[in-house]
């Protein structure tokens, strides 16, 4: 008992001084604002004083172009294409990334602004590799929009480019990023581990047949059988063990990218709370769900027997699109639940710097770091079983879904 | 003050879907303690019922993004 309470101390002290000493909150405070050294004076950017808790909450949970893991920014390859120019294939480490992943150079007409490339459209701007001397965000009818200071003078940059259709201050603009960022590395890490983890399964299933199950088997067997039983029997009816890889591909897929995306320090790369990733997954199950459905299914949602007209009239449309608003909320409770799960720690983590005044007040940062300590530590606890059930849900709901469109008619 | 009324709108719908869930769950407490061998079967349809429920709030929710 006492060997906890001391690890629990010394774990809590080690929190405050890495938080809350005079020193570092200056430190973390100029590297919590974009370019926070680089751009007194030049282009009129004013050094920000205000701490925006919102902002560096959703500019951590972000897709990005380098993979920073505590003070060291791992470089990420970048395809860029614009289709006047052609192909860009650079290491996102030529944009000589400072603070939060901002790039000191600008490489062709791009920059890093956040961590995320940006492209410079205005012909003026020089296509070479340059020094830039940092960024100015401002607020234009509640769009985000970024220029950058170069030879004293500011440039637009265009928003990143996204197929999200601008939710995100995204969208199609003048140029393509097909790089591989923070996600895309995260998701084929996962992969493969994934890939590596069931195949040395599957060989010990095949050497030990017979026998009791050993190392990792002993750690899947349980999962796999808890989801077969409790998931795939129930609700996919007597054509379960058809659909039991794709029910399993999906669980284990996106139970391994929550859990990847819980570890603290490690880069908290937020794959299953990127929109377009769930966007896929819905897209998958909503496909494979109709292309199953059998005639059974399709009567009932087309021309429901045994209901009186003036009700098909109601019924019909109703029921088509529920065909669509079922993946649709496949997509946005794995998306909802994820990014909350990210914010709320976040948030818990920003109060050391409202409280301290962003450096100002070192006692009540000291004090806030205590408090956000066991509010974090209490959000972690909830976060990972928020990411066991939000995989379970996605399974089952999956799983119910096909079990509805292949079910017989039994009357 | 200043502010979205689309946030009045998401807590609107967070107060529709919590009052289902927090039905839902007592419900299922209680059915567990009345027959606690069916605990299993209990528990997954509470959670998938508990995930309807949610749908709606998250497209009430969706909505008071879009619809501005």
């Amino acid at each position: 008992m006492y060997k906890y309470l001391i690890i629990l101390l010394s774990l809590l002290a080690v929190q405050a001084t890495s938080y809350a000493s005079p020193e570092d909150t200056t430190h973390t405070h100029n590297a919590l604002h974009e370019s926070g050294d680089h751009s007194h004076g030049a282009c009129g950017i004013e050094h920000e004083t205000e701490f925006d808790a919102g902002s560096t909450a959703l500019h951590h949970i972000a897709d990005a172009n380098v993979y920073s893991i505590g003070p060291f920014n791992l470089p990420l390859p970048c395809f860029l294409y614009v289709p006047t120019e052609g192909w860009y294939v650079f290491s996102s480490s030529k944009f000589d990334i400072g603070h939060h992943g901002t790039g000191h150079k600008a490489i062709n007409g791009f920059v890093l602004d956040g961590g995320t490339v940006r492209r410079v459209a205005d012909e003026s701007f020089p296509k070479t590799e340059v020094l830039v001397d940092g960024f100015k965000h401002s607020d234009v009818d509640g769009k985000f929009v970024s220029h950058v200071c170069y030879n004293g003078q500011l440039y637009l940059t265009d928003a990143k480019s996204t197929a999200d259709f601008g939710v995100f201050g995204g969208g199609i603009t003048s140029f393509y990023d097909f790089s591989l960022t923070k996600n895309s590395t995260s998701l084929l890490l996962m992969t493969i581990l994934l890939i590596w983890v069931f195949m040395s399964v599957n060989a010990a299933y095949k050497k030990r047949k017979g026998k009791a199950p050993a190392g990792l088997q002993n750690f899947i067997e349980p999962i796999f059988i808890f989801i077969q039983d409790d998931v795939c029997k129930p609700f996919l009816g007597n054509k379960w063990e058809k659909y039991l890889p794709f029910i399993m591909s999906i669980f284990f897929f996106v139970l391994v990218l929550n859990f990847y995306g819980q570890i603290p320090f490690f880069g908290g790369a937020n794959v299953t709370g990127n929109l377009a990733f769930t966007m896929v997954l819905a897209i998958i199950a909503f496909l494979v769900t109709n292309f199953s459905g059998n005639g059974h299914y399709w009567k009932h949602i087309l021309w429901p027997p045994g209901v009186p007209l003036y009700v098909k009239v109601i019924l019909v449309p109703v029921e088509i699109i529920g065909v669509f608003i079922k993946p649709l909320t496949l997509m946005l409770r794995l998306f909802a639940n994820l990014t909350a799960g990210h914010l709320v720690i976040l948030v818990f983590i920003s109060l050391i710097f409202i409280f301290g005044n962003s450096g100002e007040s070192v006692g009540a940062s000291l004090g806030a770091a205590v408090g956000s300590f066991f509010l974090t530590m209490f959000m972690m606890a909830i976060e990972l079983i928020v990411a066991f059930v939000q995989a379970f849900v996605f399974a089952i709901l999956t799983a119910s879904y096909i079990g509805a469109a292949t079910e017989e008619a039994h009357h | 003050m200043t502010g979205s009324i689309a946030a009045i709108g998401m807590g609107l719908a967070v107060i529709g879907a919590g009052l289902g869930i927090g039905n839902i769950g007592a419900k299922a407490m209680e059915a567990i303690a009345r027959q606690p061998e069916a605990m299993g079967d209990i528990r997954a349809n509470m959670i998938l019922m508990a995930a309807f429920v949610e749908g709606a709030a998250l497209i009430a929710i969706l909505l008071s993004f879009l619809v501005k």
